[in-house]
């Protein structure tokens, strides 16, 4: 292979097209083992030109039979292609000229919810695959609950094997609408639907001729240009405290820094802010980012904030501002997604983590055992299985600032941790009792 | 630098996230330690850890795992970059391993599996508790499911099916005493981010990223650069060509690639255009099998 011509035409369009100024895009799609969901990624990855030539070729030689298995792309361990399964959430990467796409691969076996919550937890967009012939199935709703339990902005319905079903308009439009109806009971605010065929690409990147009668955006135009700037929360200002910068040397001695990523809002130079669990106020003396000091902060910058008084500021903290700051409490009510095959029982003793503020707890009381399927909500149960999501109350020995996980994603949140092993073993997300 | 729409580009986007992720090591583990080899990565994962500290310095040493095997330009700005950050260097050398008894030269040359023994034995005589690595994601399939705070047993071992779920930005630091983490501040860039920030942050690299006239032997359809680790073999006739290196491992196994790319904008045109992984295209070592990665990982490798 001879040397590419850097100067050429092509080469400087590449280049312009790289250098764009883009936004990421974090997706996560969820499907079971025979829905196509493999497939379609391959292709997705393979159409926008994001599949190198050499992990092509190495696919065409693993690949059995005459065509390219465009799902051998993404089952990554060997340990996997001998059971031919997918173990665990896989991040694959592609670019276009607008956007650029961080994509998380759940498989869709027993793991489903660990794994789907897991990818769904930092997503923008989820992709649901239903194979066409079937129509939504119970793992549909499943995978659907789980996207707006995260508080996914958007959901995609991908229905696929099209080809399967002759093309119908009238089979697309009844499971559009069954989709419709269930997405309605659960407060999903964007929802699309796209007749696809994985593993021809219709409809993947291209409008297909065997579809006339859809007049929607093919599936990656939809990915290019839906809507995510307005799902931040750019109102309520939560900066917790990460790290105290302290040089301590001749050239900046009386520099103390509060080093943070800010959760959500807006913080100016000038602001008067509130700082907790203090209370005591101030005003921001200045912002410092990765490129020296700027005007102003917001989600999800990494800066570090001064502050006009010297107060006793640490790590978990959060600084807040005066009009609007998140409720400080030890009561925590939450939904629970648990992920471990020891069950989550009341009086257990846990560790929390929210923002950057680690605190133990109690299990004070499991209100109930939600049916992912059914939305039925069990209020015998006693404890949470493995894959299990539950109401659950959490008494904290220190307060924490938590707002509802439905109004703030970054300060809703909290993992919980096995004080003995040490394994993060659920989920939190932080809701109104009832 | 004003953002009136309150976005963040994906430079910003990546820089911000793995800043994040720095600060929250230094926050929660008490002994962690940066890899830094010299190369591209590492060398944006060390800018990463300057800024997310500054003014102050970066509050934990370096480490250098050394096969004995480095082109000269690396070492010499490892040692440059290292002294400008005041920030102390660890060396874990692979030679004085060998000349201890503890590791073996393998047949074939590399020293990519023996380094391993030799960065465990140095985490565990200084104690170190968090390894930042520069790896990536997209370099390979056994990366596409590495977490940002990879857990690792007393044997420094990775098991792909016990790791811990990552939700949100909540990583959990917490281990036992001879656990460790290795910790990927730069999973979610691509190569191509990587240069992007290299041009956009005007940061130094070593001179042998950029093409340049080398005398250099082909093998097995592969440039070598003559070098002290790299002689003629019979039948072999060295040749000048332009060229540069996309990694930079070991002298003796790391390939040239012919290349007219003479500045980091010129390299950014090139990856733009020719969409070969940088591993596929100049790591022997990884063409081994297509599970090299996996296994080598699961023995403690990064």
């Amino acid at each position: 292979m001879g040397p590419v011509d850097v100067h050429s035409p092509v080469a400087e369009h590449a280049a312009e097209l790289a250098r764009a100024r883009k936004d990421i895009v974090r997706i996560a799609t969820a499907g079971s083992v025979d829905d196509g969901k493999s497939t379609l990624i391959g292709r997705l990855l393979y159409d926008s030109k994001a599949i190198f030539e050499d992990q092509y070729e190495a696919v065409a030689r693993a690949s059995k039979g005459d065509h390219v298995d465009l799902a051998l792309l993404t089952d990554g361990l060997r340990a996997e292609r001998e059971q031919g399964i997918t173990i665990d959430v896989a991040y694959r990467y592609f670019t276009t000229p607008r956007r650029t796409f961080v994509l998380a691969d759940t498989p869709g076996h027993v793991q489903y919810t660990r794994n789907m919550v897991t990818g769904a937890s930092t997503a923008d967009l989820a992709i649901v695959l239903v194979d066409a012939r079937r129509g939504m199935v119970e793992q549909s709703r499943r995978h659907a609950f789980l996207a707006s339990l995260l508080r996914v902005p958007h959901l995609v319905v991908a229905v696929n094997k099209m080809d399967l079903v002759g093309w119908s308009e009238e089979v697309f439009d009844r499971i559009a609408d069954e989709f419709d109806a269930f997405a309605a009971k659960l407060s999903v605010p964007d929802l699309t639907v796209v007749p696809i065929s994985a593993l021809h690409g219709d409809n993947v990147v291209r409008h297909s001729p065997n579809t006339p009668w859809y007049e929607g955006p093919t599936l990656l135009h939809h990915l290019e240009h839906v809507h995510v700037a307005s799902d931040r929360n750019l109102t309520d200002a939560r900066f917790p405290v990460q790290y105290v910068i302290r040089p301590q040397t001749d050239e900046h001695h009386d520099y103390r820094g509060y080093a943070g990523t800010v959760a959500s809002g807006v913080f100016r130079v000038g602001d008067e802010v509130q700082v907790l669990p203090s209370g005591l106020t101030t005003t921001i003396a200045g912002i410092d980012g990765p490129r020296g000091p700027v005007e102003e902060a917001f989600a999800p910058m990494s800066v570090t904030l001064r502050l006009d008084d010297d107060l006793d500021v640490s790590r978990g903290d959060l600084i807040g501002k005066p009009e609007n700051v998140p409720t400080a409490t030890q009561d925590l009510d939450a939904l629970v997604c648990w992920m471990t095959d020891e069950p989550l029982r009341p009086r257990q003793r846990i560790a929390v983590k929210h923002t950057t503020r680690s605190v133990r707890a109690v299990v004070k009381e499991l209100a109930y055992r939600l049916d992912v399927n059914t939305l039925h909500r069990d209020r015998e149960a006693t404890e949470l299985g493995l894959n299990d999501i539950g109401r659950v109350r959490l008494r904290a020995t220190q307060p924490l600032f938590v707002d509802d996980y439905t109004r703030n994603r970054a300060t809703g949140r909290f993992i919980l941790v096995d004080e003995a092993t040490n394994a993060t073993v659920g989920a939190g997300m932080l809701t109104p009792a009832g | 630098m004003r953002t009136p729409d309150y976005r963040l580009s994906q430079l910003e986007t990546l820089e911000a996230e793995s800043i994040h992720v720095i600060r929250e090591v230094a926050a929660e583990l008490e002994r962690p330690v940066l890899l830094f080899s010299g190369g591209k990565d590492s060398i944006v994962m060390l800018e990463l850890a300057r800024k997310a500290f500054a003014p102050a310095r970066i509050p934990f040493p370096v480490m250098h795992v050394d096969t004995g095997l480095n082109f000269p330009d690396v070492l010499e700005f490892r040692d440059k970059r290292v002294a400008e950050l005041g920030v102390e260097l660890i060396v874990a050398s692979v030679p004085d391993a060998m000349a201890r008894g503890v590791v073996r030269e393998e047949p074939n040359g590399s020293r990519n599996r023996i380094q391993t023994p030799v960065l465990l034995d140095a985490v565990e005589e200084h104690g170190f508790t968090a390894l930042f690595g520069g790896a990536r994601r997209d370099e390979d399939k056994a990366r596409a499911k590495e977490r940002m705070f990879s857990f690792r047993d007393e044997f420094g071992q990775w098991d792909p099916k016990s790791q811990r779920p990552e939700l949100w930005d909540l990583y959990n630091g917490r281990i036992h005493l001879g656990e460790s983490l290795r910790v990927f501040p730069l999973s979610n860039w691509t190569e191509l981010d990587v240069w992007q920030y290299i041009a956009r942050e005007e940061i130094a690299i070593p001179p042998l990223y950029l093409a340049e006239e080398r005398e250099v032997v082909e093998r097995q359809g592969m440039l070598y650069a003559v070098n002290e680790f790299v002689r003629p073999r019979d039948g072999e006739r060295p040749f000048r060509a332009l060229v540069r290196y996309r990694t930079v491992g070991d002298a003796n196994l790391t390939a040239a690639v012919r290349s007219e790319a003479t500045t980091v904008a010129d390299v950014i045109a090139e990856i733009a255009v020719t969409r070969m992984t940088e591993r596929g295209a100049t790591r022997g070592d990884d063409k081994v099998s297509d599970a090299a990665m996996e296994d080598r990982k699961k023995e403690g490798y990064f």
